[in-house]
């Protein structure tokens, strides 16, 4: 009798694992506590937004208000991504070119002056910024998204450097050898074997450009005038403000989450990635 | 005869290609080295030069004069700068329990990912997404979740129970107070511990040389400590008080929440680097499970908790953007250095003090980067 009941394909219950999941499911759900909150709150009629009631969920769905945040913030979106996305492209191009010189074309000082360069990213921004400020007033570029581009560009050339060296170092020395046998040069080499096997290094290297520069303050609070202000800058000021309508900062902050949560769940593996990179091993 | 006359020609024509391609790749990579020289090096050594000045003002010739250190001492003892000895102090404790929570969570989610999960995707997906988040987002949605009337207080209310009363960011309690003038002395004990720490293990692994002078070190300091040698060190001028200010309780908590994800995934990434056969050698040696992690599975993620304290402790050190949004920048009671140099410079023009508050920052994070940087690409060109 008993035999045959431990034949049965009954999965075994065992407390152990009820217990792994309960607590990963508690977990997950800490984790998720305020995005539920920021859900909720966007999607409310600012008129009844009551501290008693913060966690009771928007009735009825209020898409008026939650239009009216995003018009206000629009701008400030458009700001974003016309700084985001010629400054990810630049600091990548760049970043694979150095990247390629730096793995595949050795030369004396290059242990010396790779550690040098990676130095750039780990400094605190503010040891940089009075002389930049001055730098781009003085080329007129202050108050403006180029003078931010600029910024990005140049603060971001460690990062991806540092990335494509590393991704650049696992292509084998003899491929490079041969095609140099061929009759390859420095562009024919990187044009014809490193830029066409470069994708998945382009990827992390543009999702982390992407994540990081939509995401800064710094740089962005100190170099630009109101009008070209990016989202952070605009939600950072919304929510401080004395008096806040709540739904507004909620709203401004699901809009500028959007679309780095984009990309991090549409390519979470290379962002990950990235992610590691930055601890300076590749 | 001619056929090794071309030999040598190609080989010739073949060096000089060469070389050609060389200094190619040296123009190329020369864009970005003048533009990191200038704007990291370059701009770096301007802030020092402003921070040894009284420069002040935005006027477009002001008058500035060489000051010396002086607006270094006046951060460090000057009556009017208490506030910047208390963002150090800051800085230490949020740096201390960040870390603390970061590592702490991240090694937990990542051991309870790593048995065998359904759906461990979904489950990484989700302690990871705060990384993807600006510290603007989540500044404002925590800032919103502090509210002492509403957000977190009342969650308890769902089920039934009474509100909590904390005044999470608004909180102006300080513990574990200390008066600054006693700093030299608890310095100095805390490297007296340490090198008595030191000398044991060298007395344990049978190193009487080195044991004897670590040990002879610790109880020289010792001595000047309880001699009245530390006291005795001129800081401020008055007794001041400074502690850990519990509003930052707040702060660390949301901080964790961002980044706790990013250790999770350092020590998964390792969980999954160690070899099935080295946990199974273990468990049939009869190590219980918890053996197995204490005994074989820690020691081999070292190397990575080394590197996690350290990119999240050069975060912490220069933190200012999750505070700007979550408490503001004029919370005197949640200030850090990074948003003290940017009320100073940008705020109340003083571009000299701001400038010595942003090379005191820099000096902190090199204190913990430069070490790194050297023995990680060292031991990467050994290899």
């Amino acid at each position: 009798m008993s035999t045959q009941n431990r034949s049965l394909p009954i999965p075994m219950i065992r407390p152990r694992r009820v217990l792994l999941y309960a607590a990963l499911i508690l977990l997950a759900i800490a984790y998720l506590i305020p995005v539920y909150m920021v859900l909720i709150t966007a999607f409310k009629n600012p008129a009844t937004i009551n501290l008693a009631t913060v966690w009771q969920p928007p009735d009825p769905v209020d898409w008026q208000g939650f239009t009216t945040a995003a018009q206000e913030f629009l701008p400030n979106l458009r700001n974003s991504f016309s700084l985001v996305i010629p400054a990810t492209i630049i600091s990548a191009l760049m970043g694979s070119m150095n990247g390629y010189v730096l793995s595949k074309w050795k030369f004396r000082g290059a242990n010396v002056l790779f550690p040098l360069m990676l130095f750039g990213m780990f400094i605190p921004y503010q040891s940089i910024l009075i002389p930049l400020f001055q730098f781009l007033n003085s080329i007129n570029l202050y108050g403006g998204i180029p003078g931010l581009i600029v910024a990005h560009v140049v603060y971001g050339l460690p990062i991806t450097t540092l990335i494509f060296r590393n991704y650049y170092a696992e292509v084998p020395t003899e491929m490079v050898e041969a095609s140099a046998i061929d009759g390859a040069g420095f562009f024919g080499i990187y044009r014809h074997i490193m830029f066409p096997i470069s994708l998945p290094g382009f990827v992390v290297v543009i999702i982390w450009q992407f994540t990081q520069i939509w995401n800064e303050f710094l740089f962005a609070v100190t170099l630009t005038s109101t009008a070209n202000q990016p989202i952070t800058v605009k939600l950072s000021e919304l929510a401080g403000g004395e008096a806040v309508k709540w739904n507004m900062p909620m709203a401004g902050a699901l809009l500028a989450a959007i679309p780095t949560l984009f990309v991090y769940i549409a390519l979470g593996q290379y962002f990950i990635r990235g992610l590691l990179a930055g601890s300076v091993k590749g | 005869m001619s056929a090794q006359t071309t030999t040598t020609l190609n080989t010739l024509v073949e060096r000089i290609r060469l070389r050609r391609d060389r200094l190619t790749a040296i123009l190329m990579l020369s864009p970005s080295v003048i533009l990191l020289a200038i704007f990291v090096y370059g701009f770096i050594g301007q802030t020092a030069w402003a921070s040894l000045t009284d420069w002040q003002g935005l006027s477009a010739n002001p008058v500035i004069n060489f000051i010396g250190l002086e607006n270094y001492n006046q951060l460090f003892t000057g009556l009017l700068d208490v506030r910047f000895r208390q963002d150090l102090v800051n800085t230490f404790f949020f740096t201390v329990f960040f870390l603390a929570g970061c590592l702490g969570m991240g090694i937990l989610l990542a051991i309870l990912l790593d048995q065998n999960i359904k759906g461990e995707t979904i489950f990484r997906t989700i302690f990871l997404f705060p990384m993807a988040l600006s510290f603007i987002v989540t500044g404002t949605i925590w800032r919103w979740l502090y509210n002492p009337g509403g957000g977190i207080n009342r969650l308890p209310t769902l089920i039934g129970l009474p509100a909590l009363e904390w005044g999470w960011l608004t909180d102006r309690t300080q513990i574990w107070q200390f008066n600054w003038q006693d700093l030299p002395a608890i310095f100095a004990l805390v490297v007296a511990a340490v090198l008595a720490f030191v000398a044991y293990r060298h007395w344990r692994g049978g190193r009487r040389r080195p044991a004897t002078i670590s040990g002879g070190i610790a109880a020289v300091i010792l001595i000047w400590v309880l001699a009245g040698g530390a006291a005795s060190v001129q800081t401020v001028p008055f007794p001041e008080k400074h502690g850990f200010n519990i509003a930052f309780i707040g702060i660390i908590l949301a901080a964790v929440w961002q980044m706790s994800g990013y250790t999770m995934a350092m020590y998964l990434a390792g969980l999954r680097g160690i070899p099935e056969e080295l946990r199974e050698a273990a468990r049939v040696d009869g190590a219980s499970e918890l053996q197995t992690y204490l005994y074989v599975v820690f020691p081999l993620l070292k190397p990575i908790t080394l590197s996690a304290m350290i990119v999240l402790g050069h975060i912490s050190l220069k933190i200012f953007d999750l505070i700007f949004a979550m408490a503001g920048a004029d919370n005197a009671t949640t200030d850090v250095p990074g948003i003290l140099m940017y009320l100073t410079s940008f705020r109340a023009n003083q571009f000299a003090k701001g400038a010595a508050i942003a090379i005191v920052m820099l000096v902190m994070v090199a204190v913990v980067i430069v070490p790194y940087l050297w023995t990680t690409l060292r031991s990467e060109h050994e290899l």
